[in-house]
């Protein structure tokens, strides 16, 4: 072994140690904004999307929450589960708030993450205009959605992003209409037409959303991130099974994990290998879908995840 | 010494102006962080003024150009909520549209200024002047300034930052005026300078803020059983208010040698009146003239000008009331399926007076001289409500 490459060796060791120990000063600091004694149901899926945004972000952020399930289950006057600085006024206008505190911090020169947080009704429904106009205006804020596919805190409603044929209490299935009628909306696109970046993330790929959270805080201006939360009552699932029903999500194709980013597609993980049904036949709120009602699912879910991929493949600026 | 009128002054330092215009330099004086402005007729000359200052470098705000009158009292929200103080301005279906935010601004107690360029709410859609708009926010639990002319506009913007700001009231403020009549109206106004406003009005320093350092959660949701105490808390503010807006009045005159009343009511030849108009706003200015030349034929009346609406000034009219046999309360707006609300309210505060309700002006309708005369002569008269046309 000669003289430079010893020296090569001791230098790498070194850099091991130094980043080892950097890691566990991280771990030492691992920061829990959102504590345990919420109300949340056993097994919420959007309580654990919760937490680790509150981790991911630090301490040196300002919430802003709409009006819904985490906002209720969380600020139970006089108790809180929020270690950052919280504030909820409305249902329609989490991003309009954020943008208040932006412009406030700017004033103040403080340098904080501004992140805004609603379920999908306060993002695809009554939350859209306001969180159009702040991305529109370039507020530097982060929105995320934590998407539980209706309208839960009052008791499962459809909204728009409830899939096509899901049975809620507004879209019940009967003789004649079979649950929703509609496709969901897709918001994630929606809002990287604005031209902010944009992506979807699921509380069963963990590091891919704590990195998408990193990544969009680093960027000035608007960013949206739209996470999966199964609802165990909702959805009737099993408590135990939020995690498991976000991977098959990813796996059939159906909630396909992908960032808008410069008007550019990137699939994160190009993992569809499941059918469709394995997804659909472990929920209540599909239970009653026929084989012809499943095929169009597939149908749907191919074309859409097809196009995706397309998109991502061929690296075509789209907006 | 003596306090002059908002009216009289000294000539000498007088500009001609908008009122418009006289309520962003107000505001840009009170240095607000975060302005949300968001286009409404007959409000938008007021966002304007505020943009085209911003644009000079003449204010340090930040500009929000909201998408909705309902993103605008949300963007104050959220950013008084951070410690800082801010402003917007509205009308009528802008109002209504921020109904919403109205009622969660007073209660989570931010203590935010708005002005109101009042004007008539759809349908038929109208853009002249009444005071549907504000009258139909009377329970949002922000204080209401009603404000007869531009110098009164002027000084009030300045006021209702001092008086909403104080700790035991943090409650929000609207400063009204009558849209075009009074937005648009050009008059001479009585400048202050920063130095004079900045040792009138203390720099904000709320209690509590979102602030990373000490996190707090804003905007909880409360059970049956602490919901009660939040809306007594807010009550026993606004009650605190009315000394508050007594002493900041007096405070204000006594610096700028300008005063409105007690801050409350004010009265005009009312010492021996055995008969008095009681109205809100602009026209005021319009009964004094016929009140000044009824007096001249010898007949006792005076004018009650109510300067805030909320809160009430019960007592201040319980006061004065004792002697006057004969009152006629003006309404520019109607309660449907009731009378006039301010009618409705004095009524309930001085139960043994005989008072007539006359409700006029309605979207724009001109109130002239003639009409107040008509008015007069109606004074007394049995049918308790009726309309002028």
């Amino acid at each position: 072994m000669n003289g430079y490459s010893k020296m090569k060796r001791i230098k790498k060791l070194g850099q091991a140690k130094k980043e080892t120990k950097k890691i566990r000063e991280e771990k030492l600091e691992e920061f829990e904004g959102f504590v345990s004694g919420h109300n949340a149901c056993a097994g919420c899926g959007a309580a654990i999307a919760m937490r680790h945004i509150a981790r991911v972000a630090g301490r040196n952020s300002i919430i802003s929450i709409a009006t819904g399930c985490m906002e209720v289950v969380s600020t139970s006057y006089p108790l809180t589960a929020w270690k950052l600085p919280l504030i909820h006024s409305a249902f329609e206008n989490a991003a309009a708030t954020a943008s208040g505190i932006d412009a406030a911090l700017r004033h103040l020169n403080k340098k904080t993450n501004v992140i805004a947080i609603a379920g999908d009704g306060g993002t695809f429904d009554i939350g859209f205009q306001a969180l159009s106009g702040a991305i529109e205006r370039n507020q530097n804020f982060l929105f995320i959605c934590y998407d539980n596919e209706a309208y839960m805190n009052t008791g499962i409603q459809r909204s728009g992003s409830t899939p096509r044929f899901t049975e809620t209490t507004t879209s019940p299935y009967g003789r004649v209409l079979h649950g929703k009628l509609e496709w969901k909306k897709q918001m994630p696109f929606i809002v990287a037409a604005h031209g902010c970046y944009s992506a979807t993330a699921s509380i069963a790929f963990l590091s891919d959303f704590h990195a998408k959270i990193k990544k969009a805080l680093a960027i000035p201006g608007p960013k949206f991130i739209s996470v999966l939360a199964p609802c165990t009552i909702g959805w009737k699932i099993q408590n135990s099974d939020a995690i498991e029903i976000s991977r098959l999500a990813v796996q059939t194709g159906i909630f396909p994990l992908y960032e808008v980013e410069n008007g550019t597609v990137k699939l994160n993980f190009d993992i569809k290998s499941r059918p469709v049904s394995e997804y659909l036949k472990r929920q209540g709120r599909f239970e009653h879908l026929n084989d012809r009602e499943i095929r169009e699912v597939q149908k749907k879910v191919d074309e859409i995840y097809g196009r995706i991929k397309n998109l991502s493949n061929l690296q075509i600026k789209i907006f | 010494m003596q306090i002059k009128s908002g009216r009289a002054g000294n000539k000498d330092a007088r500009k001609m102006i908008e009122c418009s215009e006289a309520i962003a330099e107000a505001t840009a004086l009170c240095k607000p962080a975060v302005v949300a402005t968001y286009p409404i007729t007959p409000q938008t000359h007021i966002v304007e003024m505020l943009a085209k200052m911003h644009s000079e470098g003449r204010v340090n705000s930040e500009i929000i150009n909201v998408e909705s009158e309902h993103s605008a009292m949300s963007a104050c929200i959220g950013a008084e909520a951070c410690g800082v103080r801010t402003f917007t301005a509205s009308s009528s279906q802008g109002i209504a549209l921020m109904s919403e935010m109205l009622f969660i601004a007073s209660g989570m107690r931010l203590p935010i200024v708005m002005a109101v360029a009042n004007r008539a709410l759809s349908a038929p859609i109208n853009i002249w002047n009444d005071h549907s708009d504000t009258m139909a926010q009377r329970d949002a639990g922000w204080l209401q300034f009603y404000c007869e002319n531009a110098q009164e506009a002027y000084d009030s913007i300045i006021q209702a930052y001092k008086i909403s700001e104080q700790k035991d009231i943090m409650l929000p403020s609207m400063v009204c005026v009558d849209g075009f009549t009074l937005s648009h109206l050009w008059e001479p106004v009585k400048m202050l300078s920063q130095a004079d406003v900045d040792s009138f009005l203390p720099v904000y320093n709320p209690l509590y803020k979102l602030d990373s350092e000490i996190p707090v959660t804003m905007g909880a949701l409360a059970y049956p059983n602490t919901y009660m105490h939040f809306k007594k808390q807010q009550q026993d503010a606004m009650l605190n208010a009315v000394e508050v807006i007594k002493k900041t009045n007096l405070e204000f005159g006594k610096r700028f040698s300008r005063i409105y009343g007690n801050g409350m009511i004010e009265t005009y030849k009312i010492e021996d009146a055995k008969e008095a108009i009681v109205a809100m706003g602009s026209v005021c200015s319009t009964a004094r003239i016929v009140i000044d030349r009824l007096r001249q034929k010898g007949r006792k009346i005076g004018l009650i000008k109510i300067r805030a609406f909320r809160p009430f000034p019960n007592e201040e009219l319980k006061k004065i009331a004792g002697k006057i046999e004969k009152i006629a309360v003006i309404d520019r707006a109607i309660s449907l399926g009731n009378s006039g609300p301010l009618f409705i309210e004095i009524k309930a505060t001085l139960p043994k007076s005989h008072i007539n309700n006359f409700i006029v002006g309605l979207g724009g309708r001109d109130i002239s001289e003639n009409i107040i005369e008509s008015i007069v002569k109606k004074i007394g008269q049995k049918q308790e409500i009726e309309w002028v046309f």
